[in-house]
């Protein structure tokens, strides 16, 4: 997995000094291994996520910029300072943890001043400070509460005012979502990206749910194992995935295993056992040896659904009998906004189609039980090599 | 009309209200004769004479008696204060350290609490003669220190034990969130930790307190003839006569324990309300 999607500086603006960089990192634990051999540029003002399944290191490397955890090999840099031993009091960062970690003895505006008192900041200073952080979270009128009488959501923005508070250079984000519930979740996500850019510090923020990061981060590195799968913009990943993981992990994709049949540079076919007797045409080369095996994945919603009939559908653009599939629909899951259609192929493969219910009685158009044919766009597959 | 009794409202059973009778009958009625018994106007304690208050002036009045509680008083505060620091910082290590023998460190910390008292006796009376001898021509309260340190020695257990469980409860993230706001060890152990383990200190330090005044067994064998406890020297006025007096001294004790109860459940339940969440 050598693909990574570095993502050039497009126009001709000057190189940024990335706020925090991660150079040959590696965390070992005996022979288990954390994060292996992660570099990693982050600039200045970005909200940026790291996503992967859980044990795939997002988090220890967000511990390490915290100073929480100490990289067995390669060096951290924050504002282009190596962090080397520098204990986490003395970082330029703050982190809002999974928990939130809010002292439950202390008030709100107690938990808030902890940073500064800490820090020996005056007193007019700090109680204006505070009052600003908590106006930020839309909290000031709870100032004299306790812990315990705020709810999940109240509790996690106290920790957001307790972190932005100290003025960090970032801001760091431990799965900062998952402990709410789904419709609160949905307004957080709105929120802290407009806090951010009210802010304007870096924000990292780790997190398994890759709608949460899709819908939040201005870039995404995809992490695997331990090292960093992809590196790209939301769209990049989900339109452009490198690789069979990434194109896996972020949405929900059919995936076929397929072998190369002819490659030109500006046409490619490739045949899929699963969708014999039909092949797949793409209009770019795919770069591989020819025979060699890849393997071709389609977007739910990149698929089309038409009635049954006797010659398969024409597909614009591309050789007739191609990029089409014949098969039944197995089970329609109604969602309101969409539908998802399980389709059984010929060859007994189950596919997913989504579709989107854009009049009122669309739902009825197709049944369950129903032969039909499945089409998609020779744009539409993504042909991966690994 | 009587309603139906709920399948789990077993307090409304007849048989489990005659077992709970029973059960505090016999635990607190030997009590109630002691304190009955100690304003019996009589030298013999069986027979019922009328009322007094004698016996308690005759008690304040005993130079020996006196001493011996300032004694017992002194032990108690002073095992208290070593037990909960070191029982403290044992149940952070065994909380905090995965380290070799971590298991046989745990085990040895309860040992106080498993070894029969009388062994325990025997085994700090040989310690203090043999091995540590301690001085008995030191001057008031260091002539205690044997006691005391025996005290310690099954008071620390009790107190690590406690904490230890509350430590179960704490949430590491806020001690790192005390770190990344700035905080160094200390400050994150005085901030955090600390104000978390607070009620088990009281809890814990209210233990160890009572277990040391009443304590008869091991301070038998480690007392002097200078340092003599408050149950020391009940057993010795025994040993003459069951006596109001000694009934009156018993019932003091009672009344100073469970004082000191209820003012450190009101201290503890204060402090729990304030750290819960």
């Amino acid at each position: 997995m050598t693909a990574v999607d570095q993502k050039v500086d497009k126009g001709a603006k000057a190189p940024v000094k990335p706020i925090i960089s991660f150079r040959n990192v590696s965390k070992r634990w005996g022979s288990t291994v954390g994060v292996d051999n992660v570099s990693l540029d982050i600039e200045p003002g970005e909200f940026f996520a790291l996503l992967g399944p859980s044990g795939c290191g997002k988090t220890t490397l967000l511990r390490m910029l915290a100073g929480l955890e100490v990289p067995t090999e390669g060096t951290v840099l924050i504002d282009g300072e190596d962090m080397g031993d520098i204990p986490p009091n003395r970082r330029a960062v703050n982190m809002v943890f999974q928990s939130y970690a809010v002292f439950p003895h202390m008030t709100v505006a107690d938990n808030v001043a902890y940073g500064l008192r800490i820090d020996r900041v005056a007193q007019p200073e700090r109680d204006q400070r505070v009052q600003e952080a908590l106006d930020l979270v839309q909290l000031g009128h709870l100032a004299a509460r306790m812990p315990d009488q705020l709810s999940g959501g109240q509790r996690q923005r106290v920790a957001l005012a307790r972190a932005l508070v100290k003025k960090p250079k970032v801001l760091l984000l431990d799965e900062p979502l998952s402990a709410l519930d789904a419709k609160l979740r949905e307004a957080m996500r709105f929120e802290l990206s407009q806090l951010q850019q009210k802010v304007g510090i870096t924000f990292i923020m780790v997190t398994h749910d890759q709608d949460e990061a899709l819908a939040i981060a201005c870039r995404i590195a995809v992490m695997n194992k331990g090292s960093i799968a992809q590196l790209g913009t939301p769209s990049d990943l989900y339109e452009f995935p490198a690789s069979r993981f990434v194109a896996d992990f972020i949405g929900s994709v059919n995936m076929f295993e397929a072998k190369l049949i002819s490659d030109k540079p500006d046409e490619a076919t490739v045949a899929c056992p699963e969708l014999e007797p039909h092949r797949v045409h793409v209009p770019h080369a795919v770069l591989g040896q020819e025979t060699s095996s890849v393997w071709v994945a389609i977007r739910p919603e990149k698929m089309n659904l038409h009635k049954d009939a006797a010659t398969p559908p024409a597909v614009p653009e591309c050789p007739p009998a191609h990029n089409v599939a014949k098969g039944e629909i197995k089970d329609i899951s109604y969602l309101g906004d969409i539908s998802i259609f399980h389709v059984l192929l010929d060859s007994g493969r189950l596919i997913r189609i989504s579709r989107a219910n854009r009049s009122r009685w669309d739902q009825d158009s197709f049944v369950a039980g129903e032969k039909v044919w499945v089409s998609w766009g020779g744009t539409s597959p993504v042909v991966l090599q690994s | 009309m009587a309603q139906k009794r709920a399948p789990l409202e077993y307090n409304r059973m007849w048989q489990i209200r005659a077992w709970l009778f029973a059960v505090f009958f016999f635990l607190y009625a030997p009590l109630v004769a002691l304190i009955a018994f100690s304003f019996n106007d009589s030298k013999r304690t069986t027979v019922w004479r009328g009322f007094t208050l004698r016996y308690y002036e005759k008690l304040f009045g005993n130079e020996s008696l006196l001493t011996a509680f300032a004694n017992s008083l002194t032990i108690a505060f002073v095992a208290t204060l070593i037990s909960l620091v070191i029982g403290a910082l044992a149940a952070v290590l065994l909380w905090r350290y995965r380290f070799m023998g971590r298991t046989v460190v745990e085990g040895a910390f309860t040992l106080p609490l498993v070894v029969p008292e009388i062994c325990m006796g025997v085994a700090m009376l040989l310690f203090f003669t043999r091995v540590l001898p301690w001085p008995n021509n030191l001057i008031w309260p260091f002539n205690l220190g044997s006691i005391i340190i025996a005290h310690v020695s099954f008071c620390f257990p009790f107190v690590a034990l406690v904490v230890g469980a509350r430590l179960a409860s704490f949430n590491k993230e806020q001690e790192e969130a005390a770190r990344d706001l700035g905080a160094n060890d200390w400050q994150a152990f005085r901030d955090v930790l600390l104000p978390h383990i607070h009620p088990a200190l009281i809890a814990g330090g209210l233990l160890a307190f009572t277990l040391s005044l009443d304590d008869f067994v091991i301070t038998f064998f480690t007392s002097g003839p200078d340092t003599v406890t408050f149950p020391v020297k009940v057993y010795s006025m025994l040993r003459f006569s069951v006596t109001p007096e000694v009934n009156a001294a018993s019932t003091m004790l009672i009344l100073l324990t469970i004082v000191l109860m209820v003012v450190m459940m009101a201290m503890q339940s204060r402090a729990q309300k304030k750290t819960k969440g």
